[in-house]
């Protein structure tokens, strides 16, 4: 895909775009599986989720993307890991510092964002072949796409599962809330659906198209 | 220092609190080798192999760190530890059977970003569990990663010949028997204590 989209030039917007929809990691390339399903409990947890995930990101592939000429071939994925290890170490603490309950819920899921395939496919497949400015714009991209994903899942399990968003109530008392929606079960339910949603749509397309 | 007892440790690991079904801790092999039953049974071998060795190491690493306050080097140490590990497994099969080498592929390397050993390493740590706690723990963990692997494995085998719409094939109807299964181990809940 990558390959086909520099035979076009494409412009930066067009990195941004396409991480967006085009090749969402969570709904097209389904990548970065574990924090998408364990922390989208509730919208609050998948936003904040998403932010740590997309500024980790961003800050590896702009690292990756200053030192590809550095980086010796053989001990690439080793470097590139350690990088992303340090900014995460780096989140870990920040959220820390900035809201201890926030921390405590999202619990050992800011560490696992090291070994979250999508950073480091995105920082091996592009940031390391690609200047600066690209690299930025596809991080960003990548990284919105993946917490408006995060939020979409997030959203759905809190409202069904919780009859609220962001900690408002949405439905009148006599609402019965979908346990199941919050469980780890709810979490595989509702990321089939998506799934399925962006499947029929992109048959639709190729129908269209014929 | 953590009082639980081994039993209790390896009941929870495995099927109260199973990495895959109830932490989704090892989601991405898990979708990407579970389509034949003996490539998940090596998967799965292979998995609790490396997360044996990365445990033991990381009990180590985390007596040390603490010896010298260094706790903020935990996760770098502990990833370099694990992708080493990994390197080593990986040489091992590719000389030992290169026919199971072929068929677990990309997902062999891959092991390193597997979440569910760098996830075990942490847990160990935060649950302050000894040398020998941990090592039942890594053992459990494995366990019910292997069977999480090759039940979905099995399921899938069979509905190769089932009649489903075009649209659910592949990555949804995975998830959606995970679900499923993931209910049913919602049943152990209670058993370790």
């Amino acid at each position: 895909m990558i390959e086909n989209a520099a035979n076009n030039a494409p412009s930066s917007t067009d990195e941004f775009i396409k991480g967006l929809w085009k090749e969402n990691p969570v709904f097209v390339q389904v990548l970065g599986m574990c924090p998408v399903l364990a922390v989208t409990n509730t919208a609050e947890n998948a936003l904040a989720m998403g932010m740590a995930t997309a500024f980790v990101l961003l800050m590896s592939n702009t690292l990756v993307s200053i030192l590809r000429n550095f980086i010796p071939k053989e001990v690439r994925i080793a470097s590139y890991i350690l990088i992303i290890a340090t900014f995460v170490t780096i989140t870990d603490y920040a959220i820390q510092a900035i809201s201890v309950d926030l921390h405590k819920s999202l619990g050992a899921f800011i560490s696992l964002i090291v070994v979250n395939c999508l950073i480091l496919s995105r920082a091996e497949a592009f940031a390391s072949k690609n200047n600066i400015g690209k690299s930025i714009m596809d991080a960003l991209g990548m990284g919105v796409g993946f917490l408006f994903a995060l939020f979409c899942l997030g959203a759905v399990r809190e409202i069904l599962g919780n009859g609220s968003l962001f900690g408002f109530r949405l439905f009148p008392d006599q609402f019965q809330e979908w346990i199941v929606m919050i469980l780890p079960a709810g979490g595989f339910f509702t990321l089939a659906a998506w799934l399925l949603l962006f499947n029929i749509m992109k048959e639709r397309r190729l129908r269209h198209e014929q | 220092m953590n009082n639980e007892s081994l039993s209790q440790i390896f009941i929870n690991a495995s099927l109260v609190n199973n990495f895959v079904l109830a932490y989704f801790l090892g989601i991405c092999p898990f979708i990407g080798v579970s389509g034949k039953l003996g490539t998940a049974t090596k998967m799965g071998g292979a998995v609790m192999f490396v997360m044996l060795i990365s445990s033991m190491c990381a009990y180590g690493i985390h007596a040390l760190l603490v010896s010298i306050h260094a706790q903020f080097l935990q996760l770098i140490s502990y990833i370099v530890v694990i992708a080493s590990t990994v390197q080593l497994v990986e040489m091992f099969i590719k000389k030992m059977s290169p026919a199971l080498f072929k068929a677990l592929g990309i997902f062999l390397p891959l092991i390193t970003t597997n979440c569910a050993i760098l996830g075990l390493a942490l847990f160990q740590t935060n649950k302050e569990y000894d040398f020998v706690q941990s090592i039942v723990y890594a053992l459990g963990a494995g366990a019910g990663f292997t069977l999480a692997l090759v039940l979905i494995a099995g399921f899938r085998e069979q509905l190769e010949f089932a009649e489903v719409p075009k649209v659910i094939k592949g990555t949804v109807l995975t998830l959606v028997i995970a679900g499923i299964l993931s209910l049913t181990f919602m049943g152990f809940s209670g058993l370790g204590g």
